[in-house]
């Protein structure tokens, strides 16, 4: 591990001023913040990440959860055992604690943090082996996975460039969910999409997010639950526990006389970021619920599926996971 | 298992630290809360807390398999969480409260869970123990089921190469006071 300085802000202010003097926020970044550390520590024993200085903001006031009429705030160091258990996210956002629950390990949900788990890196082996080629690790240097072992890689929203997968359960729960992420940075404040904040790989897949140098995130917030709505995290891996997807559906429907009238379809496992599909819930707005209108969607969501040498069973997995994600929240009381 | 000279590098020390002294890393002042005891230390800042108990402290008993959050084995508890050492910086932890297996019971005065442990044979070699037990302390307040499943599915953040979860699983049942279906012989 390169060596670096270990500052620990004392504001939001401080952090900001620190982290603006990078020239980038992105892969090969010289400034790091660091909270949980789950995620940064890894990768710098691994040499994919030497920050020549780290900001720690464990500190900031950034941990509290707050519910209100206007939807669900959570701070962005709120740590992932303590949003998944959460009573309101329990009760109402069955989606987000359940995929939260479903991720990394009891020790790794106490440490890593809202904001880190919506910045978590790709699990592609080649982007952590700095003595393989990597475009996103190392823009121009090409792409070993797309010819190398490719099984547990993306399937929708590749370029030539690069195939890793987002490997975040949580993202693919608020994408469902549509949070909005919430960034201060030295131009000011600014609120963000979920499904505009993290970037498709294209021509330049070191680019991850729209994050620029300085910019802290401070919160995520969710709307109020749809009235009536159902919703489940379904994850499909190699083992039980403890283990990435390999495709994972986050469903949120509301169903009236048998019909359903709203839902937010998002998978896991198969984007190069959390993959909402817009296409999956058009199929399914309107329509009687039931195993035919569910397969339809599932073809919908995954049409535009281009799968690598390795990795062609997850077009029919993630097909089989969405439908049998629909038919638990159908069929939940 | 890892290469040994992989768990040496990134500490102080270590074959990556060796250059020129423009290269060495400035030294930091910490003081850290291990098992109640206060202990000032100057450290480098790429030291874990893991290497900065075993190294610094002698405290062995937390133990490093993977050095990537990945086996468990480092399991510690931080302000009465259970964390991965491996992946905590030491120096982040001024203030904290942080307890080992050495402040969990003694050789004399086995916690609970190290006597259930112990009774139900829960271990082989024994290298995963310690994390498994720190693992095993820490689920008895967190919201955990009563099936071993439940158990099973809060326990999958600690390896064991040999294969003891089946005891494992029925050491924690015994302590919680809850049937396992695996019975303590």
């Amino acid at each position: 591990m390169k060596t670096f300085q270990l500052t620990r802000a004392a504001d939001s202010a401080e952090a900001i001023d620190a982290a603006a003097q990078a020239t980038t926020a992105q892969q090969g970044a010289e400034i790091r913040f660091i909270a949980g550390g789950t995620t940064l520590l890894d990768l710098m024993k691994l040499n994919v990440e030497q920050p020549e200085k780290l900001v720690d903001l464990s500190r900031l006031p950034l941990d509290e959860i707050e519910a209100s009429p206007d939807g669900l705030t959570i701070g962005a160091g709120v740590r992932n055992s303590d949003l998944a258990y959460h009573p309101v996210v329990r009760e109402k956002y069955a989606v987000l604690s359940e995929a939260l629950l479903s991720g990394a390990s009891a020790q790794l949900r106490n440490m890593a943090t809202t904001a880190g788990n919506l910045l978590q890196r790709t699990r592609c082996m080649y982007f952590r082996a700095t003595e393989m080629p990597c475009n996103k690790r190392e823009p121009g240097s090409g792409c070993a996975a797309i010819t190398g072992a490719n099984r547990s890689l993306a399937i929708l929203g590749t370029s030539e460039h690069c195939i890793a997968t987002n490997p975040s359960d949580m993202n693919v729960a608020m994408a469902a969910l549509e949070a909005t992420i919430h960034v201060r940075g030295s131009k000011g404040e600014r609120s963000i999409p979920i499904a505009d904040f993290h970037l498709l790989p294209g021509k330049t897949p070191e680019r991850e997010t729209l994050l620029e140098p300085g910019d802290l995130i401070t919160h995520v917030t969710l709307p109020p639950p749809a009235t009536g709505a159902r919703s489940v995290y379904l994850k499909l891996r190699d083992r039980a526990s403890y283990e990435f997807a390999l495709v994972s559906a986050a469903v949120v429907v509301t169903i009236a006389d048998g019909k359903v009238t709203r839902a937010r379809i998002a998978l896991g496992g198969v984007g190069t970021k959390p993959w909402r599909s817009n296409e999956a819930e058009a199929a399914l707005t309107n329509q009687a619920a039931g195993e035919e209108l569910f397969r339809r969607a599932a073809e919908a969501a995954l049409r535009e599926a281009r799968p690598q040498s390795q990795n062609g069973f997850k077009v029919e997995l993630a097909k089989r996971c969405l439908i049998h994600a629909l038919k638990l929240a159908t069929q939940k009381a | 298992m890892p290469d040994p000279n992989e768990s040496a590098r990134g500490f102080a020390g270590g074959p990556d630290s060796v250059g020129t002294s423009a290269e060495m890393p400035d030294v930091i002042p910490v003081t850290l809360s291990v098992n109640g005891k206060k202990h000032d230390l100057r450290i480098d800042p790429r030291t874990s807390l893991l290497d900065c108990l075993r190294d610094h402290l002698h405290l062995t008993g937390s133990k490093k398999g993977c050095d990537h959050g990945q086996c468990g084995a480092c399991t510690v508890h931080i302000n009465g969480r259970r964390v991965n050492s491996c992946l905590c910086l030491a120096a982040r932890h001024e203030g904290d409260e942080i307890i080992t297996i050495e402040g969990v019971g003694q050789r004399d005065n086995l916690h609970p869970m190290q006597a259930s442990f112990v009774t139900c044979d829960a271990y082989q070699c024994g290298y995963c123990t310690p994390g498994q037990i720190m693992s095993a302390v820490a689920l008895l307040q967190e919201p955990c089921g009563p099936e071993d499943a439940d158990v099973k599915e809060l326990m999958s953040g600690n390896i064991c190469r040999c294969g003891a979860y089946p005891n494992i699983v029925a050491a924690i049942q015994t302590v919680r006071g809850k049937n396992s279906d695996k019975k303590a012989e």
